[in-house]
């Protein structure tokens, strides 16, 4: 397969994590779609290192995947806190910054 | 010591030093009577060496000068600060020390009941001024006799407002501040002006300029009108006289000093010391001579009318400098000068002497006093050779000088000043032996203390003769006073012009017609001093209103200056703040609409990212 194939892969996912982001109200719905986004660029990576025959962009792609892991893990942590404060997990409910 | 410049550097430096301790040690200050001693002893060092330096150096014929330069420039200094020492400057240096000195130790007396930290204040001013007035006079350029020129006025305002606690005290010593400074506004301009048309301020390079003809005539009018201005306000010329009658709110002894003998002729001092350029602007001299002349009989009018001593000896005061400034518009300085001279002793004996009896009586309006002669004799027998003196009595210090002005006036052409100068002479010789008949003859009218218009509270009535450090230098003057006008009668002084046979027999004459009139009128009361009045009754309410002078002040005050700055303020109101206002509104406005745009959900912020970073990709797609 042509290495355009993977980026279109890779662009759709993107998409449908960054529409994901923008439409979901709930803050669990869009740290998933954060992942998505995420995994497009994992996927890139992968697609890359492949076809230019060298192994940094897998090693990073790993680097990636743990930091993500960490990020959930933190992301989550604040969403717990977030409901416990505001009894809420609506991200449109949350909007301290409204001017 | 002989060196002429090592001496008068330490003349002009004791009292600065002094000044100095004063102001920064404050346990020197807050002792008050120390502080007086050093400050005394400061002035006695620069008596002392003012007259060393005129044994040595009071008959030059070459000014010796001295001078550093100053103000560093590209091409050399810009100024020079030093000292010039010729026979005026001498003479005039001893004049002011030796007031000075006097005025200081009658001080110690006078304020007694002072408490010790406005005493110190008190010495600290004194010894300023005593500097200040040394600078002006021994300045070998204009530059630094301007910087002097405003420490002189400093010192004036301070010393009028000593009791700054009293309304009038205050506002008499703003009024004097500004009035001057109208002056000296005109004078720095004359300076700047005369530094562009010759490229000095030095005196004796003007003067030579002037002698070899270099300094062109061109201009030269203004500047030297511009000077005259400086003179004005500090010489306390018409219609710029009004501050002096109003600073008596001072101390006595203060008035005794810089508005009787040292400030207010430093005007005179100026033109006599600038003479050779206003001699080649004749049209300016006419006019020093025209408004000289003016304010010498306008102020003897009125000071036939006033009835607070102190204010009787300042118009006289005012009377006298016009007539100073006569004998210079007539082309005659040295006259001036020598009128300045015994005028400085005579004055501040004769403030003295009233400070003496306002002292004792506690009250500056002569109603309040009368049949003091055998109350206090010796007070008595001073102000009455003061008032000899002043009068143009011959064998006392005014005599020869007044004749001596009278004579230049006639010299110069003036005739209109020179009749106005001898109605003068007359009033003269009448308001002072009214003021002499009424305080020290006339029947005793309060026998206690009166609680108007006196000088400070005090605890017991004494009006007896003062203790010696105020009789003392009252002896002193008069004794000068006397000796002066013994060494004139008899060496008359030499004159630039002769005076016509008929001029002494004259003055002589209008001065006794103005001492029995006096006589008559209050002594005798043989021409009642009611229909004396009504006699001139016209004249002596414009008197009694003073001419109107301070009201126009005032109108032009209210009516021009305040509407000016009420239009300008509805312009800085309406126009500069309007704009400002509108332009601020319209920012508070624009923030309040985009305010709107920030709706604090995540997702749109997110949407606005991608959005925007779309916008970028597409705008510089060709690069990627």
């Amino acid at each position: 397969m042509p290495l355009s194939a993977y980026l279109t892969l890779a662009a759709i996912l993107f998409s449908i994590g960054l529409f994901g982001v923008i439409t979901r109200r709930n803050t669990v719905g869009i740290l998933l779609g954060v992942e998505l986004m995420l995994n497009a660029v994992n996927i890139n990576l992968v697609a890359f290192s492949r076809f230019h025959d060298t192994e940094v962009g897998m090693v990073f792609t790993l680097f990636a995947i743990c930091i993500t892991v960490a990020e959930v893990a933190l992301g989550l942590a604040l969403v717990i806190l977030l409901f416990r404060m505001r009894k809420t997990a609506i991200a449109d409910h949350i909007d301290w910054l409204k001017g | 010591m002989n060196n002429p410049i090592a001496l008068i550097l330490l003349a002009l430096l004791a009292p600065m030093a002094a000044f100095l301790l004063i102001a920064v040690v404050p346990s020197l200050r807050r002792a008050g009577r120390p502080a007086a001693i050093v400050s005394i002893a400061a002035v006695l060092t620069s008596l002392l060496s003012a007259i060393r330096v005129w044994l040595l150096a009071g008959d030059v014929t070459t000014p010796i000068r001295a001078a550093w330069p100053w103000l560093p420039a590209e091409n050399g200094a810009l100024g020079t600060v030093g000292v010039l020492i010729d026979p005026t400057s001498t003479l005039m240096l001893i004049l002011v020390t030796l007031v000075a000195t006097l005025v200081q130790i009658y001080s110690l007396e006078y304020l007694h009941t002072e408490p010790p930290a406005a005493l110190g204040r008190y010495y600290a001013y004194q010894s300023l001024f005593v500097f200040s007035m040394m600078g002006v006079v021994i300045a070998p350029n204009l530059l630094q006799l301007f910087i002097c020129w405003e420490l002189v006025g400093v010192c004036s305002y301070l010393l009028i407002g000593f009791w700054y606690r009293k309304p009038e005290a205050a506002r008499a010593a703003l009024k004097a501040f500004w009035t001057t400074k109208a002056g000296d506004v005109g004078l720095l301009i004359g300076i700047v002006l005369l530094y562009r048309l010759a490229g000095t301020w030095d005196l004796l390079e003007l003067r030579s300029m002037v002698e070899t003809g270099t300094l062109a005539a061109a201009g030269l009018g203004v500047i030297t009108f511009c000077l005259y201005l400086g003179a004005m306000g500090k010489s306390a010329q018409f219609p710029m006289h009004v501050w002096l009658p109003d600073a008596m709110e001072g101390p006595t002894p203060v008035s005794a000093l810089i508005h009787a003998a040292t400030m207010v002729t430093a005007g005179v001092y100026l033109l006599v010391r600038t003479d050779f350029l206003f001699k080649l602007t004749p049209d300016v001299l006419l006019l020093v001579g025209w408004i000289g002349a003016i304010t010498a009989l306008m102020a003897a009018i009125l000071a036939c009318v006033q009835t607070d001593i102190k204010r009787v000896l300042a118009y006289s005061t005012v009377s006298q400098l016009g007539y100073m400034m006569t004998a210079i518009g007539a082309g005659f300085a040295g006259a001036g000068f020598l009128h300045l001279l015994t005028h400085g002793v005579f004055k501040a004996l004769l403030f003295l002497g009233a400070g003496a009896v306002i002292h004792a009586v506690h009250s500056n309006e002569m109603s309040d006093m009368g049949g003091l002669f055998k109350k206090m004799p010796q007070v008595a027998v001073v102000f009455i050779i003061g008032t000899l003196s002043l009068a143009g009595v011959p064998l006392f210090a005014g005599f020869a000088s007044k004749e001596e002005v009278i004579g230049a006036t006639l010299a110069g052409g003036l005739t209109g000043p020179f009749v106005m100068l001898l109605i003068a002479a007359f009033l003269t010789a009448f308001y002072m032996f009214r003021v002499v008949f009424v305080v020290f003859f006339g029947p005793r009218k309060k026998t206690d203390a009166s609680l108007h218009g006196q000088e400070y509270v005090h605890g017991a009535v004494h009006s007896h003769d003062p203790g010696v450090l105020m009789a003392g230098p009252l002896w002193i003057l008069a004794s000068a006073a006397l000796g002066i006008g013994g060494y004139f009668t008899l060496n008359h002084p030499e004159s630039e012009f002769t005076l016509p046979g008929w001029l002494t027999p004259v003055a002589v004459a209008v001065a006794f017609g103005g001492i029995l009139m006096a006589f008559l009128t209050y002594e005798r009361q043989v021409i009642s001093a009611d229909s004396l009045a009504r006699a001139f009754g016209p004249i002596r309410k414009a008197a009694l209103a003073k001419f109107w002078i301070d009201d126009i002040f005032e109108g032009i005050y209210r009516n021009i200056l305040l509407a000016l700055a009420r239009g300008i303020g509805w312009v800085d109101r309406y126009i500069v703040d309007g704009v400002l206002n509108v332009v601020s509104a319209w920012t508070l406005e624009g923030g309040d609409a985009l305010r709107r745009i920030q709706t604090g959900r995540v997702g749109d912020y997110i949407f606005a990212l991608a959005a925007g970073l779309l916008v970028l990709m597409f705008w510089m797609g060709g690069s990627f």
